[in-house]
């Protein structure tokens, strides 16, 4: 694992020195790497995603990308504009298509099927956190979020927690990649009350959404690097539930012989991850134990404000904050953490290939956070919103 | 090795039984697989140095086979609960997908513990990332995700039922508040995820809010589960007592636990409406099984909540402060806390200390 | 699956008997598989609108032209992302070889270049070979058509050449009966015969094209090459709306090198399929453009149409990238990204045929660097105006 990461970072250093005047065209980079990893790993394989060279998209022609943007709830307004004006201080050709979805106004909210509509169109989509009351104003038992989630085939999140350089916390080195499916198991919205006073809630697990989500988790491991993949489960007490997702990740693993494979019990991992979150690469899971854990992981890394998350169905991605908390305390304070957000935004670039624009936001977040000169409230710092913001852009030009 | 020790604990029973006769209180003891039976040994061993009026009744859950063909614990063991209605367990082993319930599982039923008390409380001492830790958590415990009701519904769809009543969901709440009174306690907050779940850990929710309009002194607050997650790790000291759903309860315990250091220091109770079970909940162990190695901690914190629970208040306390103190001086910590000794030096040095404070 | 391969490369004795046995076990891998391989799908390695890949880059000139794909795609934003497999032409085992597979059931598409199984070990079956009959990838089609300013004899040929991928002479049944004497068994199968030409009249249709030819040479083989034309002809009945025609195999390679026009689409056992689609290659302008398209049921494997290393060439720049560009195009459009396929045909289009920019192998002085700088040029130019 050491030794890979090692590699990437020989990648990293790679395309750095590209940055800084290696304009040659035909460096053989991309076989040099190829190359690199194959004394590493017994079988030789690099993802082209991993050997880009950012020069490359110095001068790319302007090409307008329509991405729909969902504010969100709580301090996330904010938390676009901020997004907003740094996108616009790089130039980034991105244009936005901005839609109201919120469930607390569902007076002024967009319907379901228009917000659909859009991010089917676009392909992609930048989400604030959705703030989702006990009880709906209709009575329904699923919230937007779901709904929305269902009707794009929305089905895996992916939470990459990593650990800042000049955020405290208490654990150091955390490099892990938390992958929930997002639209099965607990969050069914199947629910009675078979008798006064008793609750049936409805859990289910099928095959086919299990091994999708394996075989998604796989393949992140594959086209990132990664070497090991822990499924984490419940199963010796939901036997048949979790036991058939444990069963559908084992299944999958078979097609893997490069990448290690593990399971976990729920409560375990936890446990390990307070005390020892290093030793997770990519963690596999169902949703709500998806949704306990990202916040746990985001918990050890700085908090809320500083972790992003995708979300793909095979078509669209969505870019949402990985620990969705509207922060209603916060509403125009301008005190809140625009980091995961910005994070958000420089992975919607580099899914789209922007990579370059994409590198600079990371580059100048990981600058700014590692100087320790403006920092949100959030990390101890009583800098603004809109001073980090400004921070961000200063240190991108 | 495990069996030597067995005829140890037997002849200890016997000898107990016979100097506090009548006024000692028969306790059903449990002494579990793996290490279990070794952790078992020191715990009686400090009780007996601590003279806590205590008498063992020694019974074995390794399942039979009942009439009908399933695995059943042996109705001896149940008969023994049933008429001391406490106990103390050690370690079970629980076979991961074989045919039978998982027995921690069936005890609960059997026994209708519907409570999980486990307070996590960092050790002075044992350094952890995490200083000033003083949480408890109060899981409800027989129902929720765990009911246990699951089917295939088509090949590759299975659908589990997560199971709430308002009569379990009333129980437990009470419980926590009524917890947090008598040790004097001044928050409780309600985990929940009535977000997604609004019927079903809506109830829970009601219930515990109906709960503690009965208790004004205590503070109450709701807390979603994921919100929960994120700030005990930034900030454990957010929270006192919990009081969640089954499954939020299994994680979230099990995370406290290892924000103060592990299962090996956590104890845990189970209080049930005709009894309690309190038990270390640390794995068997296997591999240092017989070795006079394991950290027999949990059990002996499980045993003092007991001792609380049964109102010895006083042998509690003695025996509480001992063992924290042996942990805190670091002469005698066994593997797992970084030290070398053996299980039973611990245990020693725990009986000097309370013979010396008795 | 594994076992098989392992096999395969025991330690080879002297003697017809072992190497008997051995084949038999290739037979295994032939035959007995591709009925057995028909399985469920696996969901397609497609996140977010971003496709995984497969790449083989191969040996000789593969790993320079897939370096060129990749770098056209760098330009175009093209949402593919590819995971590079080596495999080691000098090692004696499989690994790398079932690992790849192993990837393309994953990712479900590849694109590859020319693998080189170096040894000579009769047990050794050739590595391309096993890929496809691993995958049941039982088609391949190559669609012939001429690039207006590109020198060659023959002008506006456009032909689909459709060929038995995993059978006939290539089963590789080879055994010394008596010592002296060889002999290679052809396979013609009736289920595979079918659905080649099912495939064939299928595309045909859907292509808008008139007419369907099958080559063979069911003269002398009258039974194996006979069971093809059969099948061809009954499927023909299924398809009132399409010509079919039948042809001699040398009579077809004479005709082709008179007359190609009279060609639409072709469909032919293995071997034929071979030399067709070599011949016709070089009618046009030689093997560095055309690419070719393998299929099966459940994969889909896109390289170079006339499947040569080029180890020659290799490192000096010189190789034609045209006809590995092209297959990277057949590869997106076959992932549904057709903007983008369009934009890579149109660029090689506009690089060969008003540009001129053309490499050794047409006559040309540019390097490969100049035809694929050319190529991304036009790139960037179309991916600014999407």
């Amino acid at each position: 694992m050491s030794i890979l990461k090692n590699g990437m970072k020989l990648l990293m250093n790679r395309s750095a020195q590209n940055a800084l005047g290696n304009k040659c065209l035909h460096t053989p980079s991309s076989l040099d790497a190829a190359k690199a990893v194959s004394i590493k790993s017994p079988i030789a394989r690099a993802f082209a995603s991993g050997e880009q060279n950012e020069d490359k998209f110095s001068n790319l022609p302007v090409e307008r990308i329509t991405c729909t943007l969902i504010p969100g709830d709580g301090v996330y307004p904010e938390l676009m504009n901020s997004v907003q004006t740094v996108l616009k201080a790089i130039g980034a050709p991105i244009d936005f298509e901005t839609i109201l979805f919120s469930e607390v106004q569902h007076s002024s909210s967009a319907k379901v099927e228009d917000v659909i509509k859009s991010i089917n169109r676009n392909r992609i989509c930048l989400m604030g956190a959705l703030m989702s009351p006990d009880v709906s104003y209709s009575g329904e038992l699923q919230n937007l979020h779901m709904k929305l989630r269902k009707g794009l085939d929305l089905y895996s999140n992916v939470v990459h927690v990593v650990s800042w350089p000049g955020v405290a916390s208490r654990h150091k080195n955390i490099d892990m990649v938390i992958i929930r499916e997002l639209t099965e198991g607990e969050y069914s919205a199947l629910e009675h009350e078979s008798v006064d006073g008793v609750v049936e809630c409805l859990k289910i697990v099928t095959a086919s959404k299990s091994q999708r989500i394996a075989k998604f988790a796989f393949d992140y491991a594959i086209r990132n690097n990664r070497e090991r993949v822990t499924c984490v489960h419940k199963a010796n007490i939901m036997k048949l539930g979790d036991g058939l997702f444990l069963k559908s990740c084992s299944d999958i693993k078979r097609l893997y012989p490069g990448v290690n494979f593990e399971a976990m019990i729920v409560d375990n991992c936890t446990m390990q991850m307070v005390s020892n979150p290093q030793q997770f690469d990519i963690l596999v899971m169902p949703n709500l134990y998806g949704n306990i854990i990202d916040n746990l992981a985001a918990g050890l890394v700085g908090g809320a404000g500083v972790v992003a998350s995708s979300s793909f169905s095979p078509e669209c991605a969505v870019f949402e904050p990985g620990a969705r908390h509207v922060f209603q305390t916060a509403v125009g304070k301008n005190i809140a953490n625009p980091t995961a957000m910005l994070m958000c935004a420089s992975k919607m670039l580099r899914h789209v290939n922007l990579q370059h624009y994409s590198e600079s936001i990371r580059n100048a977040i990981r600058e700014v956070l590692a100087a320790g000169k403006v920092r949100t409230r959030d990390l101890g710092g009583s800098s603004s919103t809109h001073e980090f913001t400004d921070a961000v852009i200063k240190a991108i030009v | 090795m495990a069996h030597r020790i067995f005829h140890k604990i037997n002849n200890v029973t016997q000898y107990l039984a016979r100097s506090y006769g009548v006024d000692a209180r028969k306790v059903t003891l449990i002494p579990g697989d793996g290490i279990g039976p070794e952790i078992s040994a020191a715990v009686q061993k400090i009780f007996e140095a601590a003279k806590t009026p205590i008498e063992w009744d020694v019974v074995d859950v390794t399942p039979v086979k009942a009439p009908d063909g399933t695995m059943k614990i042996p109705s001896k063991a149940i008969e023994s609960v049933n008429t001391n209605k406490i106990g103390l367990k050690g370690p079970l082993m629980t076979p991961v997908g074989k045919g039978h319930r998982s027995l921690n599982l069936a005890l609960r039923k059997e026994f209708n513990l519907y409570a999980n008390v486990r307070p996590c409380r960092s050790l002075e001492g044992y350094p952890t990332l995490y200083e000033n830790v003083d949480v408890v958590t109060i899981r409800e415990n027989t129902e929720g995700e765990y009911s246990g009701i699951e089917h295939e519904i088509v090949e590759g769809v299975v659908q589990s039922i997560k199971l709430i009543t308002e009569e379990a969901s009333t129980r437990v709440a009470e419980f926590a508040f009524k917890y947090a009174v008598e040790n004097k306690r001044s928050k409780v907050t309600a985990v929940h995820k009535a977000n997604i779940m609004r019927m079903s850990d809506g109830l829970f929710l009601r219930c515990c809010r109906m709960a503690s309009s009965k208790y004004p002194q205590i503070k109450f607050e709701e807390k979603y589960l994921d919100t929960v997650c994120l700030t005990m790790v930034q900030d454990p000291s957010h929270y006192d007592v919990l009081v969640m759903p089954n499954l939020y309860g299994d994680i979230l315990s099990d995370m406290c636990a290892g924000l103060v250091g592990g299962l090996g220091l956590t104890p845990s109770g189970n209080i049930g409406s005709n009894g309690a079970l309190f038990e270390s909940v640390h794995g068997t162990a296997p591999d240092i099984a017989g070795k006079d190695l394991a950290n027999p901690t949990a059990l002996l914190l499980s045993a003092v909540m007991m001792l609380r629970h049964m109102e010895l208040n006083s042998q509690a306390d003695i025996i509480q402060k001992a063992c924290f103190e042996t942990i805190k001086e670091g002469k005698y910590r066994t593997g797992d806390l970084g030290g070398k000794a053996k299980c039973s030096e611990f245990t020693d040095e725990i009986c000097r200390k309370v013979q010396e404070s008795s | 699956m594994l076992g098989i391969f392992s096999k395969c490369t025991l330690p080879k004795k002297a003697g017809s008997h072992t190497i008997r046995q051995l084949s038999s076990l290739n037979f295994d891998i032939q035959h007995k598989h591709p009925q057995a391989r028909r399985q469920v799908g696996l969901p397609r390695a497609r996140y977010g609108g971003r496709n995984a890949v497969t790449m083989l880059p191969g040996g000789g000139i593969g790993p320079e032209l897939m370096s060129y794909v990749k770098e056209v795609f760098l330009h175009g934003g093209v949402p593919v992302d590819f995971e590079t497999i080596q495999i080691d032409p000098q090692s004696d085992n499989n690994d790398d070889l079932q690992y790849a597979i192993m990837s393309i059931r994953r990712n479900g598409v590849c694109i590859k270049g020319n693998i080189e199984t170096r040894s000579l070990d009769t047990a050794i079956i050739s590595r391309n070979v096993a890929i496809r009959n691993e995958l049941d990838l039982f088609v391949n089609v190559i669609n012939v058509q001429s690039y207006n300013n590109i020198p060659s004899r023959h002008k506006n040929v456009n032909c689909i050449v459709i060929r038995q991928n995993t059978e006939g002479e290539y089963a590789m049944l080879e055994h010394e009966s008596v010592e002296g004497v060889v002999e290679s068994m052809k396979v013609i199968t009736k289920e595979n015969s079918t659905r080649l030409a099912r495939y064939a009249f299928e595309l045909a249709k859907n292509n808008g094209r008139t007419k369907v030819t099958a080559v063979h040479k069911a003269n002398i083989m009258k039974l194996s090459d006979g069971l093809f034309l059969e099948t061809c002809k009954n499927m023909s009945l299924n398809y009132p709306d399409i010509k079919f025609e039948h042809m001699i195999i040398d009579n077809c390679c004479m005709q082709l090198v008179s007359n190609p026009h009279q060609f639409d689409v072709m469909v032919m056992p293995n071997l034929y399929g071979s030399i067709v689609s070599n011949v016709i290659c070089g009618l046009v302008g030689g093997a560095g453009l055309i690419s070719g398209r393998n299929y099966g049921d459940h994969y889909a494997v896109f390289e170079p149409g006339t499947r040569n290393t080029g180890s020659s060439i290799a490192g000096t720049n010189t190789a034609n990238p045209v006809a590995m560009l092209s297959a990277s195009a057949d590869m997106l459009e076959h992932l549904g990204h057709k903007v983008h396929c369009d934009m890579i045909r149109t660029a090689i289009s506009k690089t060969l045929n008003e540009d001129m920019v053309h490499t050794a192998d047409l006559n040309g002085t540019a390097k490969s660097t100049d035809v694929v700088d050319n190529v991304i040029k036009h790139v960037k130019s179309i991916a600014g105006r999407i």
